[in-house]
């Protein structure tokens, strides 16, 4: 099966590249990225603060079934121009992870498809591989979701023994 | 080679990701660790010990008390450490694309 999203992660690198094309005409999909509503759909967070503007912020705070905060992660807005790019920050707070900065660049590859590239830049080699070696720990509002469900799972099959 | 197969067999077991998921920001002790399933305690320990011999888990002495963390290092040497990653955006990348495309439609 081909795979959408795409990850480039050089060895020894602090950074690394995702990148996805979308059947979605650009200004759809930086939309996406914009109204607090929909970025709250799609990432799974609680969107408590989104200004979409230069010099802007944000803050998405995630919280499990019982409404207990799960994290908070915030930034600031470098760069926004809409349809093109936005630069910005991200820290999940209270975490030992450090500030990463994020590169989005939107392109339109026709009327209808557009291409979305996440130049990431981690404060060191080891903070980035820790990070893509634990993707729970930097999309833990996605993975707690899955942590549930595993979880949950763990708890049906309490009777298995550990092999 | 016997090793490298350990650790795939390690992370295969849905308790041993979840334990993994859970140490994954914090260091725990064991005890700590053992609330979070219904599981019973002495099956916990043997999932821990599984995912320290091949050294997923570290043990970290603080006091009288053994916490677990994991191995970042480790991780690494798993050949497709990366692939939960890609999945964790193609995941939210297809949620969106899917948003968008109704978002469309009704417009």
């Amino acid at each position: 099966m081909e795979q959408k999203t795409k990850i480039d992660a050089e060895k020894g690198k602090q950074e690394i590249t995702i990148t996805r094309e979308f059947e979605l005409p650009v200004d759809l999909l930086f939309k996406a990225y914009v109204e607090p509503e929909i970025v709250a759909q799609w990432m799974g967070t609680k969107v408590l603060r989104l200004e979409s503007k230069k010099y802007g912020s944000y803050t998405f705070e995630t919280s499990d079934p019982k409404g207990n905060v799960v994290f908070v992660a915030s930034g600031v807005i470098h760069d926004f121009v809409p349809g093109v790019k936005i630069t910005r920050t991200f820290e999940m707070e209270n975490t030992p992870f450090a500030a990463q900065l994020e590169f989005l660049t939107f392109e339109k590859l026709s009327e209808d498809s557009s291409r979305l590239t996440m130049h990431v830049i981690y404060k060191s080699v080891a903070l980035r591989d820790q990070i893509l070696a634990l993707p729970f720990a930097y999309g833990i509002n996605m993975a707690h979701n899955r942590l549930q469900d595993i979880l949950g799972n763990t708890k049906i099959s309490n009777h298995d023994k550990a092999d | 080679m016997n090793l490298r197969r350990d650790v795939f067999q390690a992370i295969a077991d849905p308790t041993r990701r979840a334990i993994l998921l859970l140490v994954a920001t914090q260091a725990m002790t064991a005890g700590a660790i053992a609330t979070n399933f219904n599981t019973a305690r002495p099956t916990v320990s043997k999932h821990l010990q599984i995912l320290t011999e091949c050294e997923l888990l570290e043990q970290k002495q603080n006091g009288r008390e053994m916490y677990y963390q994991t191995n970042a290092q480790k991780m690494k040497e798993i050949a497709d450490f990366i692939e939960p990653f890609r999945k964790m955006w193609d995941d939210r990348f297809d949620k969106l694309e899917d948003i968008m495309k109704n978002y469309k439609s009704t417009k």
